[in-house]
């Protein structure tokens, strides 16, 4: 059985991982060095190509666009797009039809719960970084009647509403490009490996994610295995 | 009588004639149950009654009438984007493209025109490229056999859902299709993404890819580069054809032995970075949270994972006597090494035998003869993989996950976590039970035990 805690291991994994980046940025590199074009196939983007495709925002923000909204003027636009589904407040509850008693997402609340026995997922409860919450409405919603409708000032205002109804940031704060990103969430550090792991481990112990070792592990007699699972029973 | 009918008709006779079956026009007209068409007296023994065969029909295929076997439509899913594969009919280890499951968080499904298709490379790249798929075909293509398993497949949540379904009136599900249903194998052809990525010069410092789909919610996922540069696959072909609308046509990531939210359809975007970017489907959900209310993510591949697909919950056995039992075996790493089968609830386990050739991340089917005594008992597999790691009962996983924690936590908590929790754990590789009855109904009993199911007997 091991011996640490996983709230334990998570404070230790923080420092050994920053000290394991190098390894991982050299293995990426060796992947990735000397590569120059063999088949000359393809042709570069244009302007409004990489406009199009280049909007995902992740947790830098390096993404997001010009445009601002508060939690103020978020409210009538939640209320007119986002309602019908996530409830007036984002509480959920809403049955999806003939859904056999499934719900549309709840948006609020929760924060606190997750170790509980009734954990309960949101916004609030759930999101590391802000910028998951913005991306998703801006690439995504509303799903009925259709994705992507929906303006940068109103992706900024429907985000600030939300925050503000998680009680994450005030119903006046201002959510534009350097706002947003300085949003700090309350399950920030609810995750592990942190930073999440971008090379296999090759079993050998040396730098592997600990999740990944059964109570009994013993190293395999096969180097180079590469996993990026969940936990596995032990070899017999 | 319309003029359909009497062109089919002609046809039929015409057929004949051209196969040389004279004596079929010659024989005794025994029954006809088109009127005009005669039959032999053998072939009507013997079950063979006239076909409807529809000329434009028979230009790319049907299967008999007599086969009725279908996916079926997940449980929380009315718009049918949600769709199952059902297990208990396979044969093999290839899922036929129309009964391939489907898991599209999407309320529309787009229908792409190949011509117009492009796939973009972009971000930590020297040159940032567009390639049309008429490009993509002219790279050099790898054919391999793999699985593709939704993340949440198997977990308790479907059995729970089930369980509504049942009481909402709704009958067409069992525990095969409707919690283990989110499975298929195939054979996928494609170009190696790391074929692309060096095309286009992956810049140093790189370690992730974003890939964005180009259906209407632009489903999104980060994915180590490490693993684009091994294995992963721009995927066109699926079983000796283009790849199915459903499937992602007419281009998907590949990944094999990943999580199947991992292997984006629709595939309109690779962009090169040095970090995640906490994309919604790797945060709220594929993620596993424990009972410390931490969340593991980033977790892809899956364990050993067998299951018996032949008998089970959607079978009814014809009393004692032989039977083969049949299944199949996969693992997110490597090959089944060995498949365990037990049919006295566990007391004992023999070892199956394994089709050839094994695959590696590809389902193995594995087949053991079984004399039933026609007494109550429960069968189950269990798989190792070429690692020699095991797959593990649910209070195996339990375990594993309590474990993780000082003081551990009881394997029965977990479960009971596992049961309370809005969503299930993910990447569920539990082995899985079935009891047959004396009467030759065959019920689940791994579930079971967890959630009574009221429409059981005892």
């Amino acid at each position: 059985m091991r011996l640490t805690s996983s709230i334990y291991r998570i404070r230790i994994t923080r420092p050994r991982s920053n000290f394991l980046l190098p390894v991982v940025a050299l293995l990426a590199c060796g992947a990735a060095m000397a590569q120059s074009p063999t088949y000359k196939v393809g042709r570069p983007p244009t302007a409004e190509e990489l406009h199009t495709w280049d909007n995902l925002v992740g947790a830098k923000g390096k993404e997001l666009p010009i445009g601002s909204g508060s939690a103020v003027e978020g409210a009538p636009v939640f209320a007119a797009k986002c309602a019908m589904c996530h409830g007036k407040d984002g509480q959920g509850g809403v049955p999806v039809p003939e859904g056999f008693g499934f719900t549309y997402a709840r948006l609020v609340g929760g924060v606190g719960s997750l170790n509980t026995p009734k954990p309960i997922f949101t916004v609030g409860s759930r999101m590391p970084y802000a910028t998951t919450l913005f991306d998703y409405i801006q690439r995504a919603m509303p799903v009925w009647p259709m994705p992507r409708d929906l303006t940068p000032d109103n992706v900024y205002a429907l985000t600030a509403f939300l925050l503000y109804k998680n009680g994450i940031i005030k119903e006046t704060d201002v959510m534009n490009k350097a706002s947003l990103v300085e949003v700090q969430m309350p399950n920030r550090h609810g995750f592990y490996p942190d930073p999440p792991q971008s090379e296999p481990n090759d079993k050998d112990g040396t730098w592997l994610p600990l999740w990944e070792h059964g109570p009994e592990w013993k190293p395999t007699t096969k180097p180079g295995a590469k996993w990026y699972g969940p936990p596995v029973a032990a070899p017999r | 009588m319309s003029s359909k009918m009497s062109d089919r008709r002609g046809f039929l006779k015409k057929s004949a004639a051209l196969a040389g079956l004279a004596a079929f026009a010659n024989g005794k007209a025994l029954a006809s149950v088109t009127p005009g068409l005669v039959l032999g007296e053998a072939d009507v023994k013997y079950g063979v009654t006239p076909d409807e065969p529809n000329i434009q029909d028979l230009l790319y295929g049907g299967r008999s009438s007599y086969e009725k076997t279908i996916r079926i439509h997940s449980i929380n899913s009315p718009e049918g984007l949600r769709t199952l594969t059902p297990l208990q009919d396979s044969i093999g280890i290839i899922t036929p493209a129309s009964y391939h499951f489907q898991v599209q968080g999407d309320t529309h499904m787009p229908n792409i025109n190949p011509r117009e298709h492009t796939l973009i490379i972009h971000g930590m790249v020297d040159r940032p490229t567009v390639f049309t798929m008429e490009e993509i075909k002219r790279l050099p293509s790898v054919s391999e056999v793999h699985w593709i398993e939704c993340t949440g497949n198997s977990g308790l949540q479907w059995y729970k859902a089930l369980l509504q379904n049942r009481k909402a009136g709704r009958t067409d599900g069992s525990v095969i299709q409707g919690v283990h249903g989110r499975l298929s194998c195939s054979e996928w052809t494609g170009v190696r993404v790391s074929t692309l990525l060096k095309e286009c010069g992956v810049q140093k410092g790189a370690s992730w890819v974003i890939a964005e789909a180009g259906d209407n919610i632009h489903h999104a996922k980060s994915l180590p580069l490490a693993k684009l540069m091994d294995d992963a696959m721009l995927a066109y072909g699926q079983n000796g054809e283009a790849i199915r609308r459903e499937q992602g046509y007419p281009l998907r990531l590949h990944t094999p032995g990943f999580q199947g939210v991992c292997n984006v359809k629709f595939l309109r975007s690779l962009k090169v970075t040095n970090e995640p970017y906490y994309m919604q489907r790797e945060i709220s959900a594929y993620t596993n949270t424990k009972p410390n209310g931490i969340s593991s993510w980033y977790e892809s591949q899956q364990g050993p994972k067998s299951l018996i697909t032949f008998p089970s919950d959607a079978h009814k056995l014809a009393g004692a006597g032989l039977y083969e039992i049949s299944g199949i075996a996969y693992c997110g790493r490597g090959k089944i090494a060995r498949v365990e089968v037990t049919v006295d609830a566990g007391k004992t386990w023999k070892d199956a035998n394994l089709q050839q050739p094994v695959f590696s991340k590809a389902w193995t089917r594995f087949r053991l003869p079984w004399n039933w005594n026609g007494a109550e008992t429960v069968i189950g597999s269990r798989c190792t993989n070429e690692y020699g790691e095991i797959q593990s009962t649910v209070e195996g996983l339990a375990k594993l996950w309590g474990d993780d924690f000082n003081p551990p936590i009881p394997a029965a908590d977990v479960v009971h976590w596992w049961e309370s929790a809005p969503i299930s754990a993910f990447l569920n590789n539990p082995i899985q039970l079935w009891k047959a009855k004396p009467d030759g109904s065959v019920y689940d009993a791994t579930y079971v035990k967890y959630l009574p199911n009221p429409y059981y007997p005892a």
